[in-house]
């Protein structure tokens, strides 16, 4: 397993990935040497989950052979290789981040991330956690803010605990183009709002928000924030504290690492003074028939035996990531990202959803066909080898206010070639020929 | 281009999924009982309102609203001519054998003389993903019709 002490930058900024060094990436992904119907695989659905290298899945192997036990209970030589590589994989998580130990929470995912806090400030609403949680406590005449462009899982969450607590739940309203409107952010982020949750960046759009800005409303009205980065840790370099953000989540296999694994940021002292959401062993102090002291954070989030092999895993995902060199992958991905929207803009009936080419984005494109439906223009590519994603991508209220309701994804990663692009885009071509859409 | 392909999405499944017999949805003022459904399959987004008159024991009129894909569109507009003027009983007999040919992934060719263009359809059953968007309109059929009946 790579073990590095602090993320390689080997190069500036501007110096993205060469083809010729995505070919060599390329050899760590088994999957991606495969066939799909006969033709070799074009995988172009990273955004949805991306692939894992060998050392990823060596990580969870070597795991499993050589230190598997139960972490942070018994004194057994297993066990205490199993803590350590537990939580040495916690430290390269939050090190990628930019995270202390202590802020990085394990969760299942991204989802598990926003609802533990949405939970925790529904406990706080009832008073759990005492004085010290008053701060996340919301009721009526309060206010949680979210955006309009956000996935499901940033937004039911919200949804509920506004509807357990009589909280308002408010949105940053989007333009006709996808883009947040931040004259409006200004009106709906007011001294009633206690949270402000949005995405960094957009999985449909692929746009990245203007997170200082946001941050800044939410800081003048002295609300939490929370960061929706599951499209970002990923793909470019994310530093929690510059980004100065209360909370931010995130998903493991959405970077390289397994299923069943991703992580919650929260500045410590919220942390520490946040009422747990699921509870059980491994959190307490001190228990009693009648009640419990809780343990600080991470520990108190982590109720229960914890995915200590995916942890592993994510933490190996992390090393491949940082020795890649993040700048450089978010340089790659945004040359790919404007090859894509150029080439899709070309075809004749295809519209790019978001901002044009010459616009910030992450390396992914969402895309309307016209006359043919998203599921058919799926099926067209998937049988020449190339999967990408259709359908409403978890972000309904988004495409309804685009006057869609399904569209064609296609989003890249590290691995990915200009050849793909390219094949992808001359398949995409042939789709309304195909369907008589012309 | 691979014969799967070819398979799913047969010529006379692009020309269904165009020309949408039975679309739009049409008030029904005959005489007899209408039943209504709306089916949505959350997945993809597709969408269907469908409308059945039964007068004397037969399907009077199917209508219906739609936004999908051409797998979905045209197996509505299929299903539209094959009940037309068919009694209740056999075109719920027809749902049915409908669904067994989707649900036996590949194993079960459709019977022509039974379905008609509907046959076109057996090559979806191969594509599991794909199976759902072919029975949307068959399933808002067969509510349509309980609902018409009771």
């Amino acid at each position: 397993m790579p073990v590095i002490e602090t993320p390689v930058t080997l190069t500036p900024s501007d110096a993205g990935l060469t083809d010729a060094e995505v070919h060599r990436i390329r050899n760590d992904f088994p999957i991606l040497g495969t066939a799909v119907n006969g033709r070799p695989l074009v995988y172009l659905d990273s955004g949805a989950t991306s692939q894992n290298p060998v050392s990823v899945m060596e990580a969870e192997q070597e795991f499993y052979e050589q230190r598997n036990a139960a972490v942070h209970r018994g004194a057994h030589s297993l066990a205490v290789d199993a803590t350590d590589a537990y939580e040495d994989a916690r430290a390269a998580v939050a090190r990628f981040i930019g995270a202390r130990t202590n802020e990085l929470v394990w969760t299942s995912n991204a989802t598990e991330g926003i609802n533990l806090v949405a939970y925790a400030m529904s406990n706080a609403s009832l008073g759990r956690g005492g004085d010290a949680a008053r701060r996340f406590a919301v009721g009526p005449g309060d206010s949680i803010v979210v955006t309009e462009l956000e996935h499901h899982a940033n937004l039911i969450p919200w949804q509920e605990l506004a509807a357990r607590t009589g909280a308002e739940l408010r949105f940053i309203p989007v333009d006709d183009d996808g883009a947040l409107r931040l004259d409006e952010a200004r009106r709906v982020i007011t001294s009633s709002t206690r949270m402000v949750a949005f995405s960094h960046a957009s999985n449909v759009l692929g746009t990245i928000s203007p997170v200082a800005e946001i941050v800044g409303l939410a800081r003048e009205v002295g609300a939490l924030t929370l960061l929706d980065a599951c499209q970002s840790v990923p793909h470019l370099p994310v530093d929690v504290k510059a980004l100065d953000v209360d909370f931010l989540v995130f998903s493991g296999h959405k970077m390289l690492g397994p299923t069943g694994i991703g992580a919650l940021y929260g500045r410590a002292d919220l942390l520490n003074s946040m009422p747990p959401f699921l509870t059980g062993g491994s959190m307490i102090t001190t228990v009693t028939m009648q009640g419990a002291e809780y343990l600080p954070s991470p520990n108190r989030f982590e109720a229960g035996t914890q995915r200590i092999s995916q942890a592993v895993a994510l933490g190996a995902a992390a090393n491949y990531l940082a020795e890649t060199g993040m700048e450089r992958i978010e340089a790659w991905e945004a040359t790919l990202g404007r090859r894509l929207v150029e080439g899709l803009e070309a075809i004749d009936g295809v519209r790019v959803l978001g901002p044009r080419a010459d616009q910030p984005r992450i390396g992914l494109a969402a895309f309307d066909v016209d006359g043919v439906h998203a599921h058919d223009v799926g099926q067209f590519l998937d049988d020449k080898g190339i999967a990408v994603r259709v359908g409403h991508h978890c972000a309904q209220p988004l495409h309804r206010r685009l006057g869609l309701t399904a569209t064609t994804r296609a989003s890249t990663y590290l691995y990915t070639t200009t050849d793909e692009v390219d094949a992808f885009l001359a398949a995409v071509a042939q789709v309304r020929p195909f369907f008589g859409a012309e | 281009m691979s014969t799967g392909l070819e398979q799913l999405y047969q010529q006379i499944i692009l020309d269904h999924a165009k020309a949408r017999h039975g679309s739009p949805l049409a008030d029904y003022d005959g005489d007899g009982r209408v039943g209504e459904s709306h089916q949505l399959n959350p997945v993809c987004g597709d969408e269907i309102t469908l409308r059945a008159a039964v007068l004397d024991g037969s399907v009077a009129a199917v209508t219906w609203d739609g936004a999908g894909c051409a797998i979905s569109m045209a197996s509505a507009s299929v299903l539209t001519d094959l009940v037309q003027g068919v009694p209740r009983d056999e075109a719920i007999t027809l749902v049915d054998a409908f669904r067994e040919v989707m649900r036996s992934r590949g194993r079960i060719e459709a019977d022509e003389e039974v379905l008609g263009d509907a046959a076109a359809f057996s090559g979806v059953s191969r594509f599991p993903a794909r199976v759902k968007c072919a029975m949307l309109a068959w399933v808002a059929l067969e509510e349509s019709l309980l609902a018409a009946n009771g």
